[in-house]
Parts: C-alpha cells; structure tokens; sequence
C-alpha cells in the first residue's frame, strides 16, 4: 500500500498529491459485485454500494436479509465463519480481500461494536487500553492519557472516572456498550461498524447510544446496522435497504423513508413485511 | 361439576404422592452413597490419627523391628513425583486443550484427538505404568522418580487436555470476536482474553488432575518403586505416600499396618487440601461473566 501510493506520487503533480492526501476520499468504502457465500448458502448476492467518508450509513432490512453478513464483510470478521467472498471491497482505499492485506492492521483502523455488550472480563480501564498494550505501548501516562480520551468520546467518562479499575462487568448493559465504543475508538479507527449496538439495551441507554453516535459522526465514518427503523431515522445521513441478499435500495435517509424509489422498500419501511 | 372436582383432587392427591416418593427415593440415594465416604473418612480417622505425631511427619521409616519412625521420605516424595508429572504433564495437556477448542474444533486430528484423549482416561493405571516401564525404567537401567513422573503425566495429561477444552469453550465467543475485531491476532486473543477469562476453571481443572494422580499407586510400583532413605536425586528411586502405605499395609508387623493406616490420612488429607485450593483459591476479582 505505502508502496503503491508513493509510485503514485512521483507520477502526479505535487499540487495534485497534497490535495490527495490533506482531503479525505468522499467515500469511505466502496463496494463492487459483492457475492458471500456459506457453503451452499449465497447469502449476499452482487452488492454494490458507496459509503461516505464521515457520515453515518444504516443497513436495513428483516432478518435474514444480509444486512450483517454485509457489515462483518467490512473488517473480514466473516473470515471465521469460513464465508466465501467473491467481489471487490475497497475500504480506506485498499481492496481488503487483496492476499497482501494485514487483517489484523485492517481491524485496527475499522473498530467494531457488537449486538450484545461484551466488555473482557478486566477492569474498565484494562478493557479500553486493550489493543494498546497488545501494541507494545507501556508508558502509564500515555494509557491513561488514551483511555480518558477515549472514555470522554464515548460519553462514559463522568460516569466511571472513579471506579477505572472495578471490573468492567459491574457497569450496566448501556455503559458497558459505551465501554465497547470507547475500546474501539482507543485504536483510533477511521471506520466504525456497529451490529446492532441497541438492540440489547432499555430506551434510555440508546437514547445514550444514539447521541453517542451522531457525536462520533464526522469524526468517523460509521456504519450501522439496526432492527428499529425510528433509529435509522433518527441517526443516519444515509440508509440501504437490503432484502434477500439484495440491495434493493439506497439514498439519502430522508427520501428512502419518504419517497422510496422501490415498492418493496415502501411495503417494508411502512410495517407490511418484515 | 362436584365430579370433576371430586376427580381433580383425587389427581392432585396421587400428583403429591409421587412427587413425596420421588424426592424420598432421591434422599435414600443420596445417603446410600454418602455412607461410604463418611464411613471411609471416620475409619480412617478413627485407625490412623492415633499414630500421627511429629515423628511420623518428620522422620525416617524405623528399621525393622524398632520402633517409632514416619513418613517424611514418602510425603516429601510424593510431592516431588507429582510436582514433576504436573511440570511434564500440564504444558503438553492445556496446549493439546487449547488445540481442541481453539483450532482443532471440527477437524479430523481434533476428532480423533478428544477420542484418544478420552480413551486414555480409561486405561487401567497399571497398564500406564508398564508403559513408563518400558520408555524410562528399561533404558535407565534403573528405578526413578522421573519414571513415576512420566507414569503420573500419562494420567494426567488426557485429562487436563479436555478439562482445558471444555473451559475454553465455555467462555462466550463474543469474546473471541471483541478481541479480533480490536485487531489482535488470533494467538493473541486465545492467550490474552480467552484463556484469562478461562483462567479459574483452567486451575481448578490441574489441581483436580494433580489430587488425582497423588493417589496413584499402580503405575508407581515398577517405575520410582520406593526408597526407606531420602531419595538420593530424581534419577533414582523415590518413596511416595501410596507405595509406602501399599507396602506397609501388607507387612506382617502390627506397627507398620498402625502407620499405613496414618499415611492413608495423610494422603487423603493432601488430596482434600488440594481440592479445597483448586476450588477456593483461583477466584479472581473479575467474576465471570453472568
């Protein structure tokens, strides 16, 4: 990668590479004929779709519909469950399925969140400092100085700065999905996947979740896949409908919820299916 | 309407009886095998604390014929042999554990690995020990603690390898995901999260394998064989608790039976500290996820 975009270089003007690199991409992640399969499963047929760079993006859909299987192709999570991908996925500007691809460099930069809470059995201050001692970092200054940071992002701070080192697992399900947040945002990603980050939570703490999210957003460029269609309402510049492995739909949130283009996307926004 | 509810109560009624007789039967079970145990524990008391004193703690067998005398050599021993078949045995068990729930899950070695694995904790103590026999002993030329140690491991291994795979599996795979999605790798997370989270089953199962081989005999006999002096290294023959009571037991001197029955005590004593530890001491302050 570091290769290929020096060579870039060299070629373009220098006015021309500044710009590149000063100027975020519009599209975060940008996806081609994207097939998935499970063994005899094709769970994900011929995606293709554009996500912009600092703006939250939500999957919709009933279940079974791929909407998941789409998120966890986007950090190579789905390597575990042996899918077979077919297709190209550009994230950052890299194609992540290219075999020269780090996995474990790419999930640093794409965090994700997961339906259920699932803080290590560790302190809080442990549990956000996780993937930086697995980096070698050691210096106490800095680790503090990262958790704080990133507990304050999270919107968790207020709430645990008193008790960093009880274990994570006596918050409550919204502050230990906050936790989850934080962890994430202490490895600095540019993306951030959420599977449902609510779904396991009471109103108010995803009503914490939800102005968690359009805090980060900017910052971030956020997918979020969700079950509550008030949610990606309330939270997403932009909404793709899935169905059956299809994406039938996408557009900016506004118009797919009020003029959708698709019939089915009408029958299921307006409660007929799904 | 008085008929059915005349019929509901008889019902009702035959529903408490069965219901009395079964959590009676269940009762009589428990004590039938509860008897046992407290009559083995009570008789052992009762024929072996008498003749435990500090001398039996802390001394030499006696010479034939005088009196007196103790156990030191065996206890000590004991404690050797099976702090070497835990050195030998339980690096090569949780590694084969952490394969099985790791890696192995579904493959054909991992399948035929836990078959192995589950037969070996079915074979007959004494045919591991002519097996220790015949790989330390013959080409030693000679009797040995690390022969007894190698016999013990054989027990023990089998049996740390699933008690390591089963506590792996049990912890949730949402841990699993949390830590590769932050960016670890996979040896990483089976190291940092899985077998951290794992951590008290994973001590409770080798203290559970060590308690069990300290009351091995078979495989001891013809491997560390016994010694009535302090053992002279780890290459040569070595008393343990087991043998000295199987040879004590079966003498025909009064006082040595009185002192078999006082090593019994003593090696049950351990056995039940053991399992006391394993299954107190390893709670860490971060309880297990609910």
């Amino acid at each position: 990668m570091t290769n290929r975009s020096f060579a870039h270089a060299v070629r373009t003007p220098p006015d021309r590479w500044s710009m590149q690199v000063t100027q975020a991409p519009a599209h975060a992640i940008s996806v081609q004929g994207l097939h998935v399969y499970y063994g005899t499963v094709h769970a994900l047929k011929g995606i293709s779709l554009k996500i912009k760079t600092g703006q939250v993006t939500a999957l919709i859909g009933p279940s079974g519909c791929g909407k998941s299987t789409f998120l966890r192709t986007l950090n190579r999570m789905n390597d575990l469950t042996e899918a077979v991908v077919a297709g190209s996925v550009f994230v950052l500007g890299e194609n992540i399925y290219s075999p020269q691809v780090d996995v474990v460099e790419l999930r640093r930069r794409v965090g994700m969140v997961f339906q259920t809470p699932n803080p290590f059995p560790k302190s809080i201050f442990e549990n956000v400092v996780f993937g930086l001692r697995r980096q070698g970092i050691k210096d106490r200054r800095v680790l503090a100085e990262v958790a704080e940071n990133s507990l304050k992002r999270a919107a968790l701070w207020d709430e645990v700065k008193d008790r960093l080192h009880d274990s994570a697992l006596t918050l409550s399900g919204g502050q230990q999905q906050r936790l989850c947040i934080a962890r994430a945002l202490a490895l600095e990603p540019k993306v951030l996947l959420m599977d449902e980050p609510a779904s396991a939570l009471d109103p108010v703490a995803t009503a914490k979740i939800e102005q968690l999210i359009m805090d980060l957003k900017g910052d971030y460029t956020i997918v979020i896949v969700t079950h509550n269609m008030q949610q990606a309402v309330r939270v997403s510049d932009e909404t793709a409908f899935f169905l059956n492995g299809e994406l039938i739909e996408m557009a900016s949130t506004r118009t797919l919820f009020t003029q959708p283009a698709d019939r089915r996307t009408e029958d299921y926004i307006s409660g007929r299916f799904g | 309407m008085s008929k059915t509810n005349h019929s509901a109560a008889r019902s009702r009624k035959r529903r408490q009886l069965a219901d009395r007789l079964m959590s009676g039967l269940t009762m009589v079970c428990v004590a039938i095998s509860v008897i046992p145990l407290v009559s083995i524990l009570g008789y052992l008391i009762y024929k072996g604390a008498g003749a435990i004193n500090w001398d039996f703690l802390t001394k030499l067998p006696a010479p034939v014929g005088a009196s007196g005398g103790g156990m030191a050599n065996s206890i000590v021993g004991t404690g050797i042999v099976v702090g070497l078949a835990v050195l030998i045995g339980v690096p090569i068990g949780v590694l084969a554990g952490v394969y099985l729930a790791e890696y192995g899950r579904q493959s054909r070695l991992g399948r035929s690995v836990r078959f192995f694995a589950d037969v070996m904790q079915g074979i007959p103590s004494i045919v591991v020990g002519i097996v220790a026999y015949t790989l330390v002993v013959l080409p030693m030329q000679r009797f040995s603690a690390i022969a007894g140690a190698v016999a013990l491991a054989m027990i023990l291994i089998p049996f740390v390898c699933r008690t390591t795979e089963e506590a792996l599996a049990a912890t949730p795979h949402d841990l699993r995901e949390a830590g590769l999605a932050l960016g670890q790798p996979q040896w990483r997370v089976t190291l940092g999260i899985v077998m951290r989270a794992a951590r008290n089953a994973l001590v409770t199962g080798i203290m559970l394998a060590a308690a069990r081989i300290s009351g091995e005999t078979a495989p001891l006999l013809f491997t560390a064989l016994n010694n009535r002096f302090w053992h002279s290294g780890i290459d040569q023959p070595i008393s343990t608790l087991t043998v000295q009571v199987y040879t004590y037991a079966i003498a025909p001197f009064d006082d040595w039976n009185a002192q078999a029955w006082s090593g019994a005590l003593v090696l049950i004593a351990i056995i039940f500290v053991l399992n006391v530890v394993a299954r107190t001491a390893a709670r860490s302050k971060y309880v297990e996820r609910s």
